[in-house]
C-alpha cells in the first residue's frame, strides 16, 4: 500500500512572519490558502465534505479548489457524516492525508462513533500499528440565530477524549498557520472554525508559515487580571481589554490557539503576575474547557491566586433562537468586563 | 498460489484448478482456527483471557475461502469475531493468543484484546468492536486503494474485504457505507457472515424482509450474491470470480454468506434462543469434515485422494502442538509495562500538555512490525 506516514513532519516553527502587513484577506481565504498550499505539496491530501466541490463550499471556504485540484481530490459527499468520516479515517490509516469538512460541527454528532471511537483510538487499539493522520474541520459555535441543534460548541464534549489534538483559531493569521500544522501532523486533529468569523479580515502573509501546537499567544498585556480564551471569544476579550484599559485596568489576554495540547505554562506565568484569572469559553459551563483550565490552575498556581478563578461561559440552557435571548446567552465583552471588575474591584 | 499441474483436475470449477497442496493448506488453516478457538475457550474459562470473547468455530470456511480468493496485500477488515480472519490472513497464532492474554507480545501489545486484532504486515485493519463501524472503514480502504491508483499513480487494482455479521445489516453506518461505496465506485466487498443470529435475536426478528437481503444491496446498485458457506471449495468457486470482477471493474459487491456459529454469541451466552438439535443439524454440514472427506475420497469418488487417515491425524497433532505452543508463549510472555505502555501509542507525535495527568511517550515497538526498518 501507500508508504505509511509515521515520519514526523520537519517543520521550521521558528519562522513567524510579521502579523502586521499590507495583504488583508478573509478568515475563509486563510483557511483555503492553508489547504491549497499543503495540497500542492502533497498529493496524498484530499478534501472531502458536503458541498465542498461544485458548490464551492457551503461557506465558500473551498471556493475555486475544485478547479485547481479536480474532482478526485476535492470530493462532494452525500449528507452522510458517519459514513464519510469513517471513510476518511480508513483512508488515513491506509496512508492518505484526508481533510474532512463538516458543514458544521453540530452535524458531526451523527458521526460521533467514527470520530471519537475510531480516529483517536486506532493507534492505541492496534498497539502502534496504525495512526490516523486526518483533519476534521468545520464551523463551531452559536451566534447566527440557528437555534439549538445547529449551534453546538463541541470542544467541551470532544476534548474529553484522549488521542486527538484540538485547534481553535481566533483570527485569520493563526488560522492559516495552525491549519497547515494540523495537516502536517500525523495525529487526528479536530479544527474548530466559526461561521461568525469567516468574513473577518486581517493581514495574512502570502508565504508559508506554521504555528506550533501548544503555544498560547499573549494577545494583550497587563497585570491586573489574566483573561484566558480560545476561538471567537478571544476577540470579545480583546474588546473588553480595550474598554477596561480606559478604566485604568490592564489585563493579559491569552489566546490558547489549541485546547489539546493546552499551554498551561503560559497561563501559570500570567497568573503569577496578575494573581487573578477569568476563563472565557463559548461552551456550556459544566465539564467544559473552562472547568479544565480552572482545575489546572488550581493544581499548578493555587498559591498565586488572590481570588477564586472565574468563568464566563454560555448560559446553561439549549441555544435559543430569539436574537435577544441568543445574545444574552453568549459570552460578550460586557460579561467579561463585569467579571474582571468584580475580581479586581 | 501454487498451481501443481500434476494434480490439477479436469473439472471446470475454479477450485478444480487448485493443487492438492493448496487444498491441504486450506484444511490446515481451518483446523488451525478450530483448534485455536478450542484453546481460547479453555483459557477463557481459566480466566486467562478477559473481556468479551467471540468464538469463530463453525464459520472457518468463510474466512479461509474468501481470504484465499484475494491477494495477500488486499486490505481486510472485520468485526469483533475476528480470530478466524486474523489467522486466515496469516497472523502468528502466538501474537493472536498473547493479545488475548493481555501480553506485550500480542499483536496490539495487549492494548486491543480479543475484539481488536490488527496486523499491518498482513493488511488486516482490525478487529472492530462496534457493530457496523467497520463498514465505512471498509469503504475508506477501498477509496485509498483507488486513490493510490488514480491520483498517486503508484498502486494496482485492489479489492477490500469487509466482513460484518447479520446484526450489522441493521446499522445505519452500513447503509451509509453501501451508498458511498456505490456512489464513488469503491472496490469493497461487504461479506455478511450470516449465522442467523444477532446475539440472541434470530434474523427474522432483527431485520426486515430477511429472505431478500440481496435486494437491499441491489437497491444501492451493488452487485449481490448469496453463497452457501459450509464448503470452502464452493465458497472459492463462487466468491473468486465475484471478487475478481469487483477488482477488475473497481466497484463494490455484497455477499450474503450463509454460515453458522457452533458456540454461543460470546463466552457468556446460555443459548436459550436455539435448540441443541439445531446446532447438531448444522454440525452435520461441518466445513472441515466435508473437506477432509473430499480430500480422502478417491478421484473415482469425485474426491482428491490426497489425504490418508494417518496424515490427517498427523496434521491435527501438529496443529495442536502449534496452538499449545501459542498458549505457552502467551502464558510466559510479560505483561505490558505500565510505565511505558499505558501512555504510549496514543499519539504518533506526542507533545507536552496533551494531558493534564502526564506526558505521552513512545513505547515498545509493535512485535509485528519488528522487521519493519
Ligand atoms: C453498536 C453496538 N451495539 C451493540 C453491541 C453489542 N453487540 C455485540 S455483538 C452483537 C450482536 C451482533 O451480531 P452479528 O452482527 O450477527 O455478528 P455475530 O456475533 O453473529 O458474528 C451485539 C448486540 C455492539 N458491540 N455495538
Ligand atoms: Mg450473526
Amino acid at each position: 500500500m501507500i508508504q505509511y506516514a509515521v515520519d514526523l513532519p520537519e517543520i521550521d516553527f521558528s519562522y513567524a512572519p510579521p502579523r502586521e502587513g499590507e495583504r488583508v484577506i478573509q478568515f475563509r481565504e486563510a483557511l483555503r490558502e492553508a489547504m491549497s498550499e499543503e495540497m500542492r505539496r502533497d498529493e496524498r491530501i484530499f478534501l472531502m465534505g458536503e458541498e465542498v466541490a461544485e458548490y464551492n463550499g457551503a461557506y465558500k471556504v473551498s471556493q475555486g479548489m475544485l478547479d485547481e485540484f479536480g474532482p478526485k481530490r476535492i470530493i462532494d459527499t452525500p449528507i452522510s457524516e458517519n459514513g464519510f468520516a469513517g471513510l476518511g479515517i480508513a483512508a488515513a490509516m491506509a496512508g492518505l492525508r484526508p481533510i474532512v469538512e463538516f458543514m458544521s460541527w453540530s452535524f458531526s454528532l451523527v458521526a460521533a462513533d467514527q470520530i471519537l471511537n475510531n480516529a483517536p483510538k486506532m493507534l492505541y487499539m492496534s498497539g502502534g500499528q496504525w495512526g490516523c493522520p486526518i483533519v476534521f474541520r468545520g464551523n463551531d459555535g452559536a451566534g447566527g440565530q440557528l437555534g439549538s441543534t445547529h449551534s453546538w460548541c463541541v470542544e467541551g464534549l470532544y476534548s474529553n477524549v484522549p488521542g486527538m489534538k484540538m485547534v481553535i483559531p481566533s483570527n485569520p493569521y493563526d488560522a492559516k498557520g495552525l491549519l497547515k500544522t494540523a495537516i502536517r501532523d500525523p495525529d487526528p486533529v479536530f479544527f474548530l472554525e466559526s461561521e461568525r468569523m469567516l468574513g473577518d479580515r486581517a493581514h495574512v502573509p502570502p508565504e508559508e508559515y506554521y504555528i506550533p501546537f501548544g503555544q498560547a499567544r499573549l494577545a494583550r498585556e497587563g497585570d491586573a487580571c489574566t483573561l484566558v480564551s480560545f476561538g471567537r471569544p478571544v476577540n470579545f476579550c480583546l474588546e473588553a481589554g480595550e474598554a477596561l484599559s480606559g478604566q485604568g485596568i490592564e489585563v493579559d489576554v491569552l489566546d490558547m490557539r489549541t485546547i489539546r495540547p493546552l499551554d498551561i505554562d503560559a497561563i501559570v506565568r500570567s497568573v503569577q503576575k496578575t494573581n487573578r484569572i477569568v476563563v472565557v469559553d463559548q461552551c456550556w459551563p459544566f465539564a467544559s474547557v473552562a472547568s479544565e483550565v480552572m482545575a489546572q490552575i488550581c493544581e499548578h498556581a493555587f498559591d498565586w491566586l488572590d481570588a477564586p478563578p472565574v468563568r464566563v461561559n454560555t448560559d446553561d440552557v439549549p441555544t435559543p433562537y430569539a436574537k435577544n435571548l441568543e445574545a444574552a446567552y453568549l459570552p460578550n465583552p460586557e460579561k467579561i468586563i463585569r467579571a474582571v471588575t468584580h475580581l479586581v474591584g | 498460489m501454487t498451481q501443481a499441474a500434476t494434480r490439477a483436475r479436469a473439472g471446470d470449477r475454479p477450485s478444480d484448478r487448485l493443487s492438492d497442496e493448496t487444498l491441504l493448506k486450506w484444511l490446515s488453516d481451518m483446523q488451525l482456527i478450530r483448534e485455536f478457538e478450542t484453546r481460547t475457550m479453555q483459557a477463557y474459562q481459566q480466566a486467562k483471557i478477559g473481556g468479551f470473547c467471540h468464538i469463530y468455530t463453525g464459520q472457518e470456511p468463510v474466512a479461509v475461502g474468501t481470504i484465499q480468493s484475494v491477494q495477500p496485500d488486499d486490505p481486510v477488515i472485520t468485526a469483533y469475531r475476528d480470530h478466524g480472519h486474523a489467522l486466515a490472513r496469516g497472523m502468528d497464532p502466538r501474537a493472536c493468543m498473547a493479545e488475548m492474554f493481555g501480553k506485550i507480545t500480542g499483536c496490539a501489545k495487549g492494548k486491543g484484546g480479543s475484539m481488536h486484532m490488527f496486523d499491518r504486515p498482513h493488511h488486516l485493519y482490525g478487529g472492530h468492536g462496534i457493530v457496523g463501524a467497520q463498514t465505512p472503514l471498509g469503504a475508506g480502504l477501498a477509496f485509498a486503494a483507488r486513490y493510490e491508483l488514480e491520483v498517486l499513480g503508484t498502486g494496482k487494482k485492489r479489492v477490500c474485504l469487509c466482513y460484518l455479521g447479520d446484526g450489522a445489516l441493521d446499522q445505519g453506518a452500513f447503509h451509509e457505507a453501501q451508498n458511498l461505496a456505490s456512489l464513488f465506485g469503491l472496490p469493497v466487498i461487504y461479506i455478511v457472515e450470516n449465522n442467523g443470529y444477532s446475539m440472541g435475536t434470530a434474523i427474522h426478528r432483527h431485520t426486515a424482509n430477511h429472505e431478500h437481503l440481496l435486494d437491499r444491496a441491489r437497491g444501492y446498485g451493488i452487485d449481490a450474491v448469496q453463497i452457501d458457506g459450509f464448503d470452502v471449495l464452493r465458497i472459492y468457486d463462487e466468491f473468486k470470480p465475484f471478487a475478481d470482477a469487483c477488482r477488475e471493474d473497481q466497484r463494490p459487491g455484497f455477499v450474503n454468506l450463509i454460515t453458522y456459529r457452533y458456540q454461543g454469541h460470546s463466552m457468556s451466552d446460555p443459548q436459550k434462543y436455539r435448540t441443541k438439535e439445531e446446532v447438531e443439524r448444522f454440525k452435520e454440514k461441518d466445513g472441515i469434515a466435508s473437506l477432509v472427506h473430499h480430500l480422502m475420497s478417491s478421484e473415482d469418488e469425485g474426491g482428491r485422494g490426497c489425504l490418508s487417515e494417518d496424515e490427517w491425524k498427523q496434521m491435527q497433532r501438529e496443529i495442536r502442538e502449534r496452538v499449545m505452543d501459542a498458549v505457552r508463549f502467551a502464558e510466559e510472555s510479560p505483561e505490558p509495562d505500565v510505565e511505558t505502555e499505558l501512555y504510549s501509542d496514543v499519539f504518533l507525535n506526542p507533545m507536552p500538555h496533551l494531558s493534564p495527568i502526564r506526558d505521552y511517550v513512545h513505547g515498545a515497538p509493535n512485535p509485528l512490525l519488528a522487521d519493519d526498518a
